[in-house]
């Protein structure tokens, strides 16, 4: 408790402000995400869930400056880390920051390490962009980092290529790359999702250990609502590119709001009880082409949507501290005359 | 040779004990080609001597990680694969060495559904033909007929009847699993395999899903095997439930035990590795070591032992086999 009482009054390392990223589909822009704010603290784990397609890696990737140039783009918003509004800084500004201060997993473990060099010239390219070592400091630094995610004979392990290694390691190998430099903060792109239960448990318990030991930030997507609720101090929901949810774990999963989170929860099957039917959402996310311009996007499958929910988009409003609701059930969530 | 036999008897056919499938020491090797002439020079052993029933109307989970021969085990079960060794017994019929003529009327009672609905269902066929094909295959039914025949399909699995003239291209991944659960409904199969049906599905479409599934097990008096990676998918649609790892059965027994008691040390630490959707549950984890070994040159003795937490010296030397501990519960561990 004490710390997330800290963690309230300190100042965010990272800050989104009604970010909105666009994909230009035959000459039109859609949203795939709109107007999205939230804020990482220091230290903290933010948890990001949601189906695919709602918007969440597209987010990450909205921050880190990775979208595919020509198709995708920051249409408006701030992104603010450390003080700095990323949105205004050039691109050699952020190549300063990328992979340093902040830096990202992904994945897919087996396409995002490239196959024809070596694991120890992959760590070292980062050591060299972001600081003044030596390749023999380099080198040192590798095998020291490799040992620090659990790998068990790093000085054997640098001269080998990334084919050699299974899954799991390769996961490792690319932790150690993302914390080379000791970034601030951290993002994690579904990290475990191609691994299996016993591989991703190691994982999981090397990130919460690398988070305490470098003091970092997290940003955790993920669809997996399990491993939000052993990871996470804070979860963001999100559907069809808008932030449904927000609040602390703990509330999250007991005391939901927002019918999409209730449903979610609802149909995950439970280990510690038996129901002999889940509860499951009709129908699907809309596609990006095909978003309702007006309303709320989860209307057409809420069971308890009200005629105002097709004509009136809600806002993300407090319902009681540090837990926020994007539904018109809610008196906060109705926007004001004026406000968008 | 295995416990299961012995306990069941030899007079006992499979007809007497309702059972609609029996597996008996299967196995399945994939020949490794190697040197100048492409001899073999290696085997996977894919799956490696497993045995297990499955009772008519009943539904049996198989479990394990990736490479740990689950895929393999139901693809020999409908002899999509030809398998080494051992018994595969159908509805009381060895079905192992069968071909031609008799293995294609033995393929109409038990079907599968695919694990990825984007690669299963033919791009330039439409949804109709899909589901008709195997029908006219067997029944020559006539066009009016069929038709009749997949609408009825359709409203079963949850399709709107304008879907038999679409393609699949034109629907989401829940409604392609739906297409291709119908299609495997349609010749009202005894045996329906299951490989991953729903690890390619959301959340909120998985449960429709699986919903689905137990619907229409209850209606048309299905047998499933249910093949999964994730337990609580596996616990949730199971009466009975496998444990595979490295081609081995380690562990099988009736659900609710195998949650509540598992036995072998990597069911256990398979069970504890799972993360609970529920912040306040904090649950003392077991961490594996290292991954699963190869299985072109797998461990001596317990396949498991390099990883296993109990590890004794006896381990590493014989291979435990399969037995009855508890009712109902079988499991192959030196520790019992």
């Amino acid at each position: 408790m004490s710390t997330k009482k800290m963690l309230r009054n300190e100042a965010p390392l990272l800050e989104v402000k009604n970010l909105e990223t666009a994909f230009d589909i035959e000459g039109t822009d859609y949203n795939a995400v709109d107007n999205v704010s939230f804020q990482v603290k220091p230290r903290q784990i933010v948890g990001i869930v949601g189906e695919s397609g709602c918007g969440k890696s597209v987010m990450s990737l909205s921050i880190m400056k990775l979208l595919p140039k020509g198709i995708g783009k920051v249409k408006s918003g701030e992104i603010i880390f450390d003080g700095k509004n990323l949105e205004k800084m050039s691109e050699s500004q952020i190549n300063k920051i990328r992979g340093k201060d902040v830096s990202m997993i992904f994945q897919e473990p087996m396409t995002s390490l490239n196959p024809v060099f070596t694991i120890g010239y992959q760590l070292q390219e980062v050591l060299f962009n972001h600081m003044k070592i030596s390749k023999q400091e380099a080198r040192q630094k590798a095998i020291a980092l490799l040992k620090s995610v659990g790998i068990s004979r790093p000085e054997k392990l640098v001269d080998e290529y990334p084919h050699q290694l299974s899954g799991g390691m390769r996961q490792r190998v690319m932790i150690a790359i993302a914390i080379a430099c000791q970034p601030k903060l951290l993002i994690a792109d579904e990290p475990t999702t191609a691994l299996d239960v016993t591989v991703q448990a190691q994982i999981l318990e090397l990130l919460k250990e690398i988070q305490a030991v470098n003091d970092m930030s997290v940003i955790l997507i993920t669809h997996d609502l399990g491993v939000v609720a052993e990871m996470c101090d804070e979860v963001i929901v999100m559907y069809a590119g808008r932030i449904v949810e927000r609040a602390d774990v703990d509330t999250l999963f007991h005391n939901p709001k927002h019918p999409y989170t209730t449903l979610l929860l609802g149909a995950i099957p439970k280990m510690d009880e038996q129901e002999e039917r889940l509860s499951s959402i009709q129908g699907i996310v809309p596609s990006l082409t095909n978003m309702p311009k007006v309303g709320c996007r989860f209307a057409h499958r809420c069971p308890k949507a009200m005629p105002k929910c097709f004509t009136v988009t809600p806002v993300l409003g407090d319902i009681e501290q540090d837990h926020e609701v994007a539904c018109l059930l809610y008196e906060t969530s109705i926007p004001r005359e004026g406000v968008k | 040779m295995s416990a299961i036999s012995v306990h069941k008897g030899k007079e006992k056919t499979s007809r007497e004990t309702d059972n609609l499938l029996e597996i008996k020491n299967l196995k399945t090797y994939y020949p490794v080609k190697g040197g100048f002439f492409k001899r073999t020079v290696g085997n996977v052993k894919a799956v490696d001597n497993i045995s297990f029933e499955i009772k008519k109307g009943e539904t049996l989970g198989l479990v394990g990680e990736s490479g740990c021969g689950k895929s393999t085990a139901g693809r020999t079960i409908l002899r999509l694969l030809r398998p080494t060794d051992g018994k595969i017994i159908f509805d009381g019929k060895d079905i192992t060495k069968v071909s031609g003529k008799s293995l294609r009327d033995i393929r109409k009672d038990m079907q599968m559904v695919f694990q990825d609905p984007y690669a299963s269902l033919n791009p330039m066929q439409m949804v109709g033909d899909i589901i008709a094909e195997p029908i006219y295959n067997f029944t020559r039914k006539s066009k009016a007929e069929l038709k009749k025949e997949v609408m009825d399909l359709l409203d079963k699995v949850g399709l709107p009847p304008d879907a038999y003239y679409k393609y699949a291209h034109e629907f989401s991944g829940g409604q392609r699993q739906r297409i291709g659960i119908a299609r495997s409904l349609a010749l009202r199969p005894k045996l329906i395999i299951a490989d991953e049906p729903v690890s390619a599905l959301d959340v909120s479409v998985q449960s429709q899903v699986l919903n689905l599934l137990k619907d229409l097990q209850k209606e048309f008096d299905l047998t499933f095997l249910f093949i999964a990676h994730d337990l609580s998918v596996v616990k949730h649609m199971s009466d009975r439930i496998g444990v595979m790892y490295l081609g081995n059965m380690v562990e099988v027994a009736d659900k609710d035990l195998l949650y509540a008691e598992p036995l072998h040390p990597y069911t256990q630490a398979l069970i504890s590795a799972i993360p609970s959707p529920d912040p306040r549950i904090k649950k003392e984890r077991i961490i594996l070591k290292g991954d699963v070994p190869s299985p072109i040159n797998p461990p001596s003795g317990c396949p498991f032992h390099p990883r296993c937490p109990m590890a004794m010296e006896e381990c590493s030397k014989t291979k435990p086999v399969l037995k009855e501990v508890k009712p109902s519960h079988r499991v192959a561990c030196h520790l019992y």
